[in-house]
């Protein structure tokens, strides 16, 4: 008798576990950037690369000439609609000059990128380019834009896929940034 | 005679309506065709890209994605296999930059069992459930006789 009266419930609780899963389902989806893949390579040393650099013919620029001191690395197009968007926010973390901020100009074409940059304004200290993409598979760039923040060891101690916003500013990459100046300042 | 010949029309242009897209779909954005030596090179190619996830277009392999980043994939992978890497290599290349998200087939480690035997733990608590339900129904002997009066099915 206590059993089949138990047994009464049993549909209940069924589909009480169901709603608390699809609840969890609701709740893990609210991250509108959800799609974004996290990284390996967070807290593992930056790919080398030898790639040359925009405004300088002739140069190329390395990873080892680039340690030293903590950069921000932001993955752009001058076809890629979303860096446009991310463009004024960009500049102005860009122009508060705490961090260098250095531009990985991916799979585009040389007049196209120098225009773009004519137009909306450098906020680089230094364009990278890749036009055939070879570095970036190495990096894990698989669209534009992302950022990275590589601290002054050459330690890769953030990534963000999709455009910058003053919020993912402010809550990610100033606090990430942080912790990376604060890290150097312990090792000083 | 005549229902087994429709029959077999409709499974035909029901297969040719789920056919993969014609390939000339991919060639006009795919501005330098990837080049295999032999065929027995490039049934592994296939075989390879086929389990492994675009990571831009996430619902799509690598070999299906017609994205630039597939592409640019597609050829480091070629790349890779005439450098001699094995395809655990390959695969091994890719999860270290792109994570184990860009394999089809997560390997089994410690953070993947409840995917890999999740499934198999319903089912036994699935089986068991069924169990307890049979014993139950077992342990109430035979249903009760049927009043002699003759009214059955009434009740319902």
């Amino acid at each position: 008798m206590a059993a089949s009266k138990l047994g009464r419930w049993v549909p209940l609780l069924v589909f009480a576990g169901l709603a608390v899963l699809l609840a969890a389902g609701v709740w893990l989806s609210r991250n509108p950037n959800r799609e974004a893949l996290p990284s390996p390579l967070i807290g593992k040393p930056a790919p080398a690369f030898e790639l040359p650099v925009l405004h300088e013919p002739g140069r190329l620029a390395t990873l080892e000439e680039l340690k030293g001191a903590p950069f921000v690395l932001n993955v752009w197009g001058s076809w890629c609609v979303s860096c446009r968007a991310e463009h004024p926010v960009l500049t102005k973390f860009a122009e508060s000059k705490r961090v260098r901020v250095i531009g990985y100009n991916w799979k585009d074409e040389h007049a196209d990128a120098v225009r773009w940059l004519e137009e909306f304004g450098n906020p680089f200290w230094m364009v990278l380019v890749d036009y055939e993409g070879r570095y970036a598979i190495d990096w894990g760039i698989y669209g534009a834009p992302e950022t990275y923040l590589v601290d002054a060891g050459g330690i890769i101690r953030w990534k963000h896929v999709g455009p910058l916003t003053d919020a993912v500013v402010a809550g990610e990459l100033l606090p990430a940034l942080a912790k990376v100046e604060a890290a150097a300042e312990a090792q000083r | 005679m005549n229902a087994t010949v429709s029959r077999v029309l409709f499974a035909l242009v029901l297969g040719l309506s789920f056919a993969p897209a014609p390939s000339h779909a991919q060639a006009g954005s795919d501005p330098a065709p990837l080049v295999f030596g032999d065929r027995a090179e490039e049934r592994r190619f296939q075989a390879l890209v086929s389990e492994l996830r675009c990571v831009m277009c996430q619902n799509q392999s690598l070999a299906d994605s017609d994205a630039q980043i597939a592409h640019d994939l597609r050829r480091e992978i070629l790349d890779l296999m005439h450098e001699g890497r094995s395809d655990t290599e390959i695969q091994q290349f890719l999860v270290a930059r792109y994570g184990e998200f860009v394999l089809y087939r997560p390997r089994v480690e410690s953070k993947t069992w409840l995917l890999w035997f999740g499934p198999l733990l319903l089912l036994l608590v699935g089986g068991y459930v069924v169990l307890r339900v049979v014993r139950l129904h077992a342990g109430r002997g035979p249903l009760p006789k049927l009043p002699p009066d003759g009214d059955d099915g009434q009740e319902w």
